[in-house]
Protein backbone atom coordinates (compact mmCIF):
# COMPACT_ATOMS: atom_id res chain seq x y z
CA UNK A 1 0.00 0.00 0.00
CA UNK A 2 1.42 3.64 -0.85
CA UNK A 3 2.80 5.37 1.80
CA UNK A 4 2.88 2.42 3.94
CA UNK A 5 5.48 -0.31 2.57
CA UNK A 6 7.77 2.25 1.48
CA UNK A 7 8.46 2.76 5.77
CA UNK A 8 8.72 -0.83 5.96
CA UNK A 9 12.05 -1.63 4.00
CA UNK A 10 14.34 -3.77 5.71
CA UNK A 11 17.39 -3.16 3.96
CA UNK A 12 16.92 0.91 4.78
CA UNK A 13 16.06 -0.21 8.63
CA UNK A 14 19.50 -2.13 8.45
CA UNK A 15 21.10 0.70 7.46
CA UNK A 16 19.38 3.36 10.13
CA UNK A 17 20.15 0.72 12.11
CA UNK A 18 24.16 1.18 11.92
CA UNK A 19 23.16 4.90 12.17
CA UNK A 20 22.04 5.08 15.79
CA UNK A 21 24.85 2.88 16.62
CA UNK A 22 27.05 5.01 15.45
CA UNK A 23 25.81 8.12 17.48
CA UNK A 24 25.70 6.19 20.51
CA UNK A 25 28.11 5.94 23.31
CA UNK A 26 25.84 6.23 26.55
CA UNK A 27 22.80 4.32 28.26
CA UNK A 28 19.59 6.33 27.46
CA UNK A 29 16.39 5.19 28.17
CA UNK A 30 13.58 6.54 25.47
CA UNK A 31 9.94 6.40 26.17
CA UNK A 32 7.58 5.92 23.66
CA UNK A 33 4.32 6.63 24.99
CA UNK A 34 2.00 5.14 22.43
CA UNK A 35 0.86 1.56 22.62
CA UNK A 36 0.57 1.42 18.72
CA UNK A 37 4.08 2.34 18.71
CA UNK A 38 5.21 -0.41 21.56
CA UNK A 39 2.78 -3.11 19.10
CA UNK A 40 5.23 -2.49 15.89
CA UNK A 41 8.46 -1.80 18.06
CA UNK A 42 7.95 -5.12 19.04
CA UNK A 43 6.60 -7.07 16.58
CA UNK A 44 8.90 -5.29 13.66
CA UNK A 45 12.03 -6.20 16.34
CA UNK A 46 13.35 -2.77 16.28
CA UNK A 47 14.11 -2.71 19.66
CA UNK A 48 16.57 -5.61 19.20
CA UNK A 49 18.08 -3.83 16.57
CA UNK A 50 19.03 -1.01 18.64
CA UNK A 51 22.52 -0.80 20.54
CA UNK A 52 22.34 -2.32 23.84
CA UNK A 53 22.91 0.74 26.34
CA UNK A 54 19.28 2.29 24.60
CA UNK A 55 16.16 1.04 26.09
CA UNK A 56 12.43 1.18 24.63
CA UNK A 57 10.50 1.82 28.06
CA UNK A 58 6.70 1.41 26.61
CA UNK A 59 4.43 4.01 27.94
CA UNK A 60 0.43 4.54 29.44
CA UNK A 61 -0.42 5.22 25.75
CA UNK A 62 -2.80 2.79 25.48
CA UNK A 63 -6.42 3.99 26.28
CA UNK A 64 -8.18 0.73 27.10
CA UNK A 65 -5.74 -0.08 29.93
CA UNK A 66 -5.92 3.01 31.58
CA UNK A 67 -9.55 3.42 31.63
CA UNK A 68 -10.33 2.54 35.50
CA UNK A 69 -11.84 -0.55 36.24
CA UNK A 70 -14.52 1.26 37.90
CA UNK A 71 -15.70 2.89 34.62
CA UNK A 72 -15.33 -0.74 33.21
CA UNK A 73 -17.55 -1.58 35.58
CA UNK A 74 -20.20 0.87 34.69
CA UNK A 75 -20.05 -0.27 31.46
CA UNK A 76 -21.23 -3.58 32.02
CA UNK A 77 -23.62 -2.83 34.10
CA UNK A 78 -25.26 -0.36 31.53
CA UNK A 79 -24.05 -3.04 28.66
CA UNK A 80 -26.78 -5.79 30.77
CA UNK A 81 -29.80 -4.14 30.60
CA UNK A 82 -32.36 -5.35 28.60
CA UNK A 83 -32.93 -1.70 26.67
CA UNK A 84 -29.65 -0.63 25.89
CA UNK A 85 -27.62 -1.36 22.75
CA UNK A 86 -24.29 -1.22 24.03
CA UNK A 87 -21.36 -0.31 21.33
CA UNK A 88 -17.47 -0.38 21.32
CA UNK A 89 -14.25 -0.98 19.41
CA UNK A 90 -13.23 -3.96 19.49
CA UNK A 91 -10.46 -3.86 21.60
CA UNK A 92 -12.55 -3.55 25.38
CA UNK A 93 -14.28 -6.70 24.66
CA UNK A 94 -11.98 -8.44 26.45
CA UNK A 95 -10.89 -6.50 29.13
CA UNK A 96 -11.45 -7.83 32.70
CA UNK A 97 -13.51 -6.06 35.13
CA UNK A 98 -14.38 -6.84 38.42
CA UNK A 99 -16.43 -10.24 37.66
CA UNK A 100 -16.44 -10.28 34.05
CA UNK A 101 -15.82 -8.52 30.50
CA UNK A 102 -17.96 -7.31 27.51
CA UNK A 103 -17.95 -10.72 25.91
CA UNK A 104 -19.60 -12.23 28.63
CA UNK A 105 -22.03 -10.16 28.91
CA UNK A 106 -22.98 -10.15 25.70
CA UNK A 107 -23.14 -14.50 25.96
CA UNK A 108 -25.66 -13.92 29.12
CA UNK A 109 -28.00 -12.14 26.58
CA UNK A 110 -26.77 -8.50 26.81
CA UNK A 111 -27.11 -6.83 22.76
CA UNK A 112 -23.15 -5.69 22.61
CA UNK A 113 -21.90 -4.47 19.23
CA UNK A 114 -18.39 -3.69 17.67
CA UNK A 115 -18.72 -1.05 15.77
CA UNK A 116 -15.70 0.69 13.15
CA UNK A 117 -16.60 4.27 14.17
CA UNK A 118 -18.51 5.96 16.65
CA UNK A 119 -20.86 7.48 13.46
CA UNK A 120 -22.12 4.04 13.20
CA UNK A 121 -23.66 3.93 17.16
CA UNK A 122 -25.23 6.91 15.78
CA UNK A 123 -26.67 5.06 12.83
CA UNK A 124 -27.84 2.19 14.79
CA UNK A 125 -29.77 4.76 17.28
CA UNK A 126 -31.73 6.34 14.85
CA UNK A 127 -32.92 2.37 13.15
CA UNK A 128 -33.72 1.62 16.53
CA UNK A 129 -35.47 4.40 18.41
CA UNK A 130 -37.08 1.67 21.01
CA UNK A 131 -33.54 1.44 21.91
CA UNK A 132 -30.98 2.81 24.50
CA UNK A 133 -27.78 2.87 22.48
CA UNK A 134 -24.27 3.52 24.20
CA UNK A 135 -21.47 4.29 23.09
CA UNK A 136 -18.11 3.39 25.13
CA UNK A 137 -16.06 6.74 24.19
CA UNK A 138 -12.37 6.04 25.20
CA UNK A 139 -9.32 7.51 23.79
CA UNK A 140 -6.42 9.71 23.43
CA UNK A 141 -6.55 12.88 21.30
CA UNK A 142 -6.45 11.00 18.25
CA UNK A 143 -10.39 9.03 18.66
CA UNK A 144 -11.88 11.99 20.44
CA UNK A 145 -12.87 13.86 17.20
CA UNK A 146 -14.94 10.84 16.07
CA UNK A 147 -16.43 11.06 19.44
CA UNK A 148 -16.97 14.78 19.22
CA UNK A 149 -18.59 14.36 16.39
CA UNK A 150 -20.73 11.43 17.07
CA UNK A 151 -22.13 13.25 20.11
CA UNK A 152 -22.74 16.43 17.76
CA UNK A 153 -24.52 14.86 14.66
CA UNK A 154 -26.76 13.32 18.22
CA UNK A 155 -27.54 16.00 19.34
CA UNK A 156 -27.98 18.16 15.66
CA UNK A 157 -30.70 15.31 14.81
CA UNK A 158 -32.34 15.33 18.43
CA UNK A 159 -31.32 11.49 19.02
CA UNK A 160 -32.74 11.09 22.38
CA UNK A 161 -31.78 7.42 22.57
CA UNK A 162 -27.59 7.99 21.89
CA UNK A 163 -25.44 8.55 25.06
CA UNK A 164 -21.73 8.18 25.29
CA UNK A 165 -19.60 6.28 28.40
CA UNK A 166 -16.65 9.30 28.28
CA UNK A 167 -12.92 8.10 29.24
CA UNK A 168 -10.80 10.24 27.18
CA UNK A 169 -7.40 10.81 28.45
CA UNK A 170 -4.64 13.33 27.44
CA UNK A 171 -1.39 12.48 26.40
CA UNK A 172 0.49 15.72 27.55
CA UNK A 173 -0.65 15.83 31.11
CA UNK A 174 0.41 12.20 31.32
CA UNK A 175 4.29 12.94 30.37
CA UNK A 176 4.49 15.73 32.80
CA UNK A 177 3.18 13.17 35.51
CA UNK A 178 5.75 10.62 34.88
CA UNK A 179 8.60 13.50 34.67
CA UNK A 180 6.96 15.13 37.96
CA UNK A 181 7.90 11.23 39.12
CA UNK A 182 10.37 11.37 41.94
CA UNK A 183 10.75 7.12 40.60
CA UNK A 184 11.40 8.89 37.02
CA UNK A 185 14.20 7.36 34.74
CA UNK A 186 13.00 7.99 31.26
CA UNK A 187 15.50 10.49 29.58
CA UNK A 188 13.36 11.20 26.30
CA UNK A 189 10.09 10.66 24.44
CA UNK A 190 8.65 9.53 20.96
CA UNK A 191 5.32 11.23 21.04
CA UNK A 192 2.47 9.37 19.38
CA UNK A 193 2.28 10.99 15.71
CA UNK A 194 -1.31 10.55 15.17
CA UNK A 195 -2.46 12.41 18.66
CA UNK A 196 -0.23 15.36 17.04
CA UNK A 197 -2.06 15.16 13.52
CA UNK A 198 -4.98 16.38 15.48
CA UNK A 199 -3.13 18.23 18.22
CA UNK A 200 -0.12 19.67 16.54
CA UNK A 201 3.34 19.89 18.26
CA UNK A 202 2.57 23.49 19.89
CA UNK A 203 1.58 21.87 23.49
CA UNK A 204 5.24 20.34 23.94
CA UNK A 205 8.13 22.86 23.72
CA UNK A 206 7.00 23.63 26.76
CA UNK A 207 7.64 20.56 28.34
CA UNK A 208 10.82 19.82 26.65
CA UNK A 209 12.19 23.30 28.29
CA UNK A 210 10.97 22.63 31.92
CA UNK A 211 12.22 19.05 31.90
CA UNK A 212 15.08 19.45 29.59
CA UNK A 213 13.98 16.42 27.78
CA UNK A 214 14.00 15.99 24.04
CA UNK A 215 10.50 15.13 22.65
CA UNK A 216 10.44 13.56 18.99
CA UNK A 217 7.29 13.58 17.35
CA UNK A 218 7.32 10.05 15.25
CA UNK A 219 5.06 7.80 13.09
CA UNK A 220 4.11 4.22 13.23
CA UNK A 221 6.08 2.39 10.22
CA UNK A 222 9.36 0.62 11.42
CA UNK A 223 11.70 3.25 9.20
CA UNK A 224 9.19 6.49 11.03
CA UNK A 225 10.18 4.78 14.40
CA UNK A 226 14.04 4.20 13.56
CA UNK A 227 13.86 7.94 12.21
CA UNK A 228 12.47 9.19 15.65
CA UNK A 229 14.94 7.33 17.68
CA UNK A 230 18.10 8.07 15.96
CA UNK A 231 17.08 11.98 16.39
CA UNK A 232 16.18 11.32 19.73
CA UNK A 233 19.70 9.96 20.31
CA UNK A 234 21.62 12.81 18.22
CA UNK A 235 19.60 15.22 20.79
CA UNK A 236 20.99 13.51 24.04
CA UNK A 237 24.28 12.94 22.83
CA UNK A 238 24.48 16.12 21.78
CA UNK A 239 22.79 17.79 25.34
CA UNK A 240 19.91 19.39 23.63
CA UNK A 241 16.58 19.17 24.76
CA UNK A 242 14.04 20.27 21.63
CA UNK A 243 10.67 19.57 19.80
CA UNK A 244 11.56 17.56 16.74
CA UNK A 245 8.75 16.61 14.33
CA UNK A 246 9.89 13.31 12.51
CA UNK A 247 6.35 12.65 10.84
CA UNK A 248 6.06 15.74 8.96
CA UNK A 249 3.71 14.17 6.26
CA UNK A 250 1.15 13.60 8.57
CA UNK A 251 1.64 16.44 11.43
CA UNK A 252 2.08 20.23 11.25
CA UNK A 253 2.84 22.45 14.22
CA UNK A 254 -1.12 23.78 14.67
CA UNK A 255 -3.02 20.33 14.08
CA UNK A 256 -6.15 19.77 12.67
CA UNK A 257 -7.83 23.17 13.14
CA UNK A 258 -11.55 21.69 12.45
CA UNK A 259 -10.89 19.00 14.65
CA UNK A 260 -9.72 21.16 18.00
CA UNK A 261 -12.54 23.79 17.13
CA UNK A 262 -15.23 20.56 17.63
CA UNK A 263 -13.03 18.94 20.82
CA UNK A 264 -13.35 22.92 22.34
CA UNK A 265 -17.25 22.72 21.99
CA UNK A 266 -18.03 19.48 22.89
CA UNK A 267 -16.02 18.44 25.70
CA UNK A 268 -14.29 20.39 28.51
CA UNK A 269 -10.84 19.75 30.51
CA UNK A 270 -11.23 17.20 33.76
CA UNK A 271 -9.50 15.46 36.17
CA UNK A 272 -9.20 11.50 35.68
CA UNK A 273 -7.84 8.80 37.20
CA UNK A 274 -5.71 6.64 35.34
CA UNK A 275 -5.82 2.71 35.57
CA UNK A 276 -2.42 1.67 37.64
CA UNK A 277 -1.18 5.37 38.01
CA UNK A 278 -3.71 7.38 39.67
CA UNK A 279 -5.65 10.76 39.71
CA UNK A 280 -3.79 13.17 37.07
CA UNK A 281 -5.03 16.56 37.44
CA UNK A 282 -6.20 18.44 33.68
CA UNK A 283 -5.78 14.84 32.40
CA UNK A 284 -9.06 14.01 30.33
CA UNK A 285 -12.03 15.27 28.76
CA UNK A 286 -15.41 15.41 29.68
CA UNK A 287 -18.56 16.19 27.80
CA UNK A 288 -19.50 19.95 28.29
CA UNK A 289 -22.95 20.60 30.20
CA UNK A 290 -24.68 22.17 26.67
CA UNK A 291 -24.03 18.08 25.59
CA UNK A 292 -24.81 16.44 29.30
CA UNK A 293 -28.02 14.76 28.04
CA UNK A 294 -25.74 12.28 25.78
CA UNK A 295 -23.66 11.29 29.29
CA UNK A 296 -24.47 8.31 29.57
CA UNK A 297 -23.40 8.25 33.40
CA UNK A 298 -26.31 10.87 33.87
CA UNK A 299 -28.37 8.76 31.71
CA UNK A 300 -28.21 5.30 33.82
CA UNK A 301 -28.38 5.38 37.62
CA UNK A 302 -25.02 3.03 37.67
CA UNK A 303 -24.52 2.79 41.50
CA UNK A 304 -23.53 -0.04 43.80
CA UNK A 305 -20.35 -0.73 42.07
CA UNK A 306 -17.35 -2.38 44.00
CA UNK A 307 -14.22 -2.65 41.73
CA UNK A 308 -11.77 -5.21 42.85
CA UNK A 309 -8.45 -4.93 41.01
CA UNK A 310 -6.53 -8.67 40.88
CA UNK A 311 -3.74 -8.57 43.69
CA UNK A 312 -1.71 -10.88 40.96
CA UNK A 313 -1.41 -8.08 37.98
CA UNK A 314 0.98 -5.33 37.94
CA UNK A 315 -0.19 -3.42 35.13
CA UNK A 316 0.05 -0.13 37.00
CA UNK A 317 3.67 -0.49 37.36
CA UNK A 318 4.08 -1.53 33.45
CA UNK A 319 1.93 1.47 32.26
CA UNK A 320 4.22 3.84 34.10
CA UNK A 321 7.49 2.09 32.46
CA UNK A 322 8.68 0.77 36.12
CA UNK A 323 8.25 -2.52 34.94
CA UNK A 324 8.28 -4.67 31.47
CA UNK A 325 5.27 -7.17 30.51
CA UNK A 326 7.98 -10.12 31.09
CA UNK A 327 8.97 -9.04 34.54
CA UNK A 328 5.78 -9.06 36.00
CA UNK A 329 5.27 -12.63 37.81
CA UNK A 330 2.18 -13.29 36.58
CA UNK A 331 3.45 -13.03 32.88
CA UNK A 332 2.23 -15.91 30.81
CA UNK A 333 1.33 -18.01 33.84
CA UNK A 334 -1.64 -16.70 35.20
CA UNK A 335 -2.09 -13.90 32.69
CA UNK A 336 -2.23 -14.82 29.39
CA UNK A 337 -4.92 -13.47 26.51
CA UNK A 338 -6.68 -15.98 27.17
CA UNK A 339 -6.78 -15.62 30.87
CA UNK A 340 -6.01 -11.86 30.97
CA UNK A 341 -5.92 -10.50 34.52
CA UNK A 342 -5.66 -6.67 33.53
CA UNK A 343 -6.21 -4.36 30.25
CA UNK A 344 -2.07 -4.58 29.23
CA UNK A 345 -3.18 -7.76 28.32
CA UNK A 346 -5.96 -7.78 25.63
CA UNK A 347 -5.22 -4.22 24.35
CA UNK A 348 -4.36 -4.13 20.34
CA UNK A 349 -2.13 -1.40 22.39
CA UNK A 350 -1.16 -3.16 25.39
CA UNK A 351 2.49 -3.85 26.24
CA UNK A 352 1.42 -7.07 27.95
CA UNK A 353 -0.44 -8.30 25.13
CA UNK A 354 2.96 -7.48 22.69
CA UNK A 355 5.35 -9.42 24.63
CA UNK A 356 3.06 -12.26 24.56
CA UNK A 357 1.91 -11.98 20.91
CA UNK A 358 5.45 -11.75 19.61
CA UNK A 359 6.82 -14.40 21.67
CA UNK A 360 8.89 -12.41 24.53
CA UNK A 361 7.73 -14.46 26.88
CA UNK A 362 10.65 -17.16 25.99
CA UNK A 363 13.70 -16.88 27.57
CA UNK A 364 16.86 -16.97 25.41
CA UNK A 365 17.55 -20.75 27.31
CA UNK A 366 14.00 -21.28 25.30
CA UNK A 367 14.62 -20.12 22.21
CA UNK A 368 18.01 -22.07 21.98
CA UNK A 369 16.46 -25.16 23.21
CA UNK A 370 13.39 -24.67 20.66
CA UNK A 371 15.85 -23.94 18.04
CA UNK A 372 17.75 -27.57 18.69
CA UNK A 373 14.47 -29.51 19.00
CA UNK A 374 13.46 -27.72 15.50
CA UNK A 375 16.86 -29.57 13.83
CA UNK B 1 -6.20 2.75 19.26
CA UNK B 2 -3.96 5.10 17.78
CA UNK B 3 -3.47 3.38 14.72
CA UNK B 4 -4.42 5.25 11.82
CA UNK B 5 -3.63 4.38 8.13
CA UNK B 6 -3.14 6.23 4.26
CA UNK B 7 -5.83 5.65 1.84
CA UNK B 8 -6.60 7.41 -1.29
CA UNK B 9 -10.12 9.68 -1.55
CA UNK B 10 -11.52 8.41 -4.69
CA UNK B 11 -15.65 9.82 -4.58
CA UNK B 12 -16.49 13.11 -2.03
CA UNK B 13 -20.31 12.86 -1.25
CA UNK B 14 -22.82 14.68 1.00
CA UNK B 15 -24.82 12.54 3.53
CA UNK B 16 -26.61 14.14 6.49
CA UNK B 17 -24.87 17.08 6.21
CA UNK B 18 -21.48 15.23 6.69
CA UNK B 19 -18.76 15.38 3.53
CA UNK B 20 -18.21 11.59 3.40
CA UNK B 21 -15.45 9.62 1.18
CA UNK B 22 -15.13 6.83 -0.23
CA UNK B 23 -11.37 6.16 0.45
CA UNK B 24 -9.57 3.38 -1.24
CA UNK B 25 -7.05 1.40 1.35
CA UNK B 26 -5.40 -0.73 -0.90
CA UNK B 27 -8.22 -1.87 -2.56
CA UNK B 28 -10.52 -2.09 0.30
CA UNK B 29 -13.01 0.46 -0.45
CA UNK B 30 -14.58 2.38 3.05
CA UNK B 31 -17.04 5.35 4.05
CA UNK B 32 -14.96 7.74 5.90
CA UNK B 33 -16.10 11.67 7.09
CA UNK B 34 -14.14 14.08 5.48
CA UNK B 35 -15.55 17.06 7.86
CA UNK B 36 -12.10 18.05 9.85
CA UNK B 37 -10.00 18.08 6.12
CA UNK B 38 -12.54 20.47 4.53
CA UNK B 39 -9.95 21.10 1.83
CA UNK B 40 -9.39 17.71 0.36
CA UNK B 41 -9.63 17.03 -3.11
CA UNK B 42 -10.10 13.45 -4.95
CA UNK B 43 -6.85 11.95 -5.63
CA UNK B 44 -5.68 12.98 -2.12
CA UNK B 45 -4.02 10.90 0.53
CA UNK B 46 -5.74 11.40 3.82
CA UNK B 47 -4.55 9.84 6.90
CA UNK B 48 -7.86 7.82 9.08
CA UNK B 49 -8.96 6.75 12.07
CA UNK B 50 -12.08 5.05 13.14
CA UNK B 51 -13.67 6.26 10.18
CA UNK B 52 -12.33 9.56 10.33
CA UNK B 53 -9.78 11.54 8.33
CA UNK B 54 -7.29 13.02 10.24
CA UNK B 55 -5.46 15.15 7.76
CA UNK B 56 -3.94 15.20 4.27
CA UNK B 57 -1.00 13.47 3.92
CA UNK B 58 1.96 15.62 2.47
CA UNK B 59 3.07 13.66 -0.31
CA UNK B 60 6.09 16.04 -1.32
CA UNK B 61 7.46 15.47 2.35
CA UNK B 62 6.72 11.87 1.92
CA UNK B 63 8.64 11.63 -0.63
CA UNK B 64 11.24 13.54 0.58
CA UNK B 65 11.56 11.78 3.73
CA UNK B 66 12.12 8.47 2.02
CA UNK B 67 14.77 10.06 -0.15
CA UNK B 68 16.38 11.15 3.12
CA UNK B 69 16.08 7.72 4.50
CA UNK B 70 17.30 5.82 1.18
CA UNK B 71 20.88 8.48 1.55
CA UNK B 72 20.73 7.39 5.25
CA UNK B 73 23.77 5.04 5.61
CA UNK B 74 25.02 5.83 1.93
CA UNK B 75 28.64 7.22 3.68
CA UNK B 76 28.63 4.19 5.90
CA UNK B 77 28.48 1.73 3.17
CA UNK B 78 30.79 3.82 1.04
CA UNK B 79 33.41 2.85 3.77
CA UNK B 80 32.66 0.11 5.07
CA UNK B 81 35.18 -2.75 5.67
CA UNK B 82 35.96 -5.25 3.65
CA UNK B 83 34.19 -7.82 6.11
CA UNK B 84 30.83 -6.01 6.10
CA UNK B 85 31.13 -5.58 2.09
CA UNK B 86 31.46 -9.55 2.40
CA UNK B 87 28.38 -10.05 5.22
CA UNK B 88 25.97 -8.05 2.86
CA UNK B 89 27.05 -9.53 -0.48
CA UNK B 90 26.00 -12.59 1.06
CA UNK B 91 23.24 -11.35 2.49
CA UNK B 92 22.00 -10.26 -1.22
CA UNK B 93 22.83 -13.17 -2.87
CA UNK B 94 20.39 -14.80 -1.28
CA UNK B 95 17.35 -12.61 -2.56
CA UNK B 96 15.37 -12.14 -4.47
CA UNK B 97 16.53 -15.19 -7.26
CA UNK B 98 18.87 -17.43 -5.99
CA UNK B 99 18.63 -19.64 -8.68
CA UNK B 100 19.34 -17.17 -11.29
CA UNK B 101 16.01 -16.83 -12.45
CA UNK B 102 15.50 -13.26 -12.41
CA UNK B 103 14.51 -12.09 -15.73
CA UNK B 104 16.83 -9.25 -16.67
CA UNK B 105 14.73 -6.11 -15.81
CA UNK B 106 14.66 -7.21 -12.42
CA UNK B 107 18.45 -7.32 -11.52
CA UNK B 108 18.61 -4.21 -12.90
CA UNK B 109 16.04 -2.59 -10.49
CA UNK B 110 18.38 -3.91 -7.81
CA UNK B 111 21.56 -2.79 -9.23
CA UNK B 112 19.97 0.87 -9.42
CA UNK B 113 19.65 0.68 -5.85
CA UNK B 114 16.01 0.61 -5.62
CA UNK B 115 15.21 -2.09 -3.77
CA UNK B 116 11.18 -0.71 -3.56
Amino acid sequence: MKYLTEFRNGEIAQRMAREIHAVTTRSWKIMEICGGQTHSLIKNGIDQMLPAGIEMVHGPGCPVCVTPLELIDKALAIAARPEVIFCSFGDMLRVPGTDRDLFQVKSLGGDVRIVYSPLDAVELARKNPDKQVVFFGVGFETTAPANAMSVHVAKRSGLKNFSMLVSHVLVPPAIEALLSDPRNRIDAFLAAGHVCSVMGTWQYPPLAEKFRVPIVVTGFEPLDLLDGIRRTVVQLESGRHEVENAYARAVTVEGNRPAQKLLEEVFEVTDRAWRGIGMIPNSGWKLRAAYRDFDAEQRFDISGIHAHESPLCHAGEVLRGALKPDQCPAFGKECSPRHPLGATMVSSEGACAAYFNYGRFLSADDLASAGKAGN
Amino acid sequence: MCLAIPGKVEEILEEDGLKIGRVNFGGVVKRVCLDYVPEVKLGDYVIVHVGFALSILDAETAELTLADFRAMGAFDEEFASEEEQFARAAAQSSSPCPDGSCPDDASAVKVAGKPE
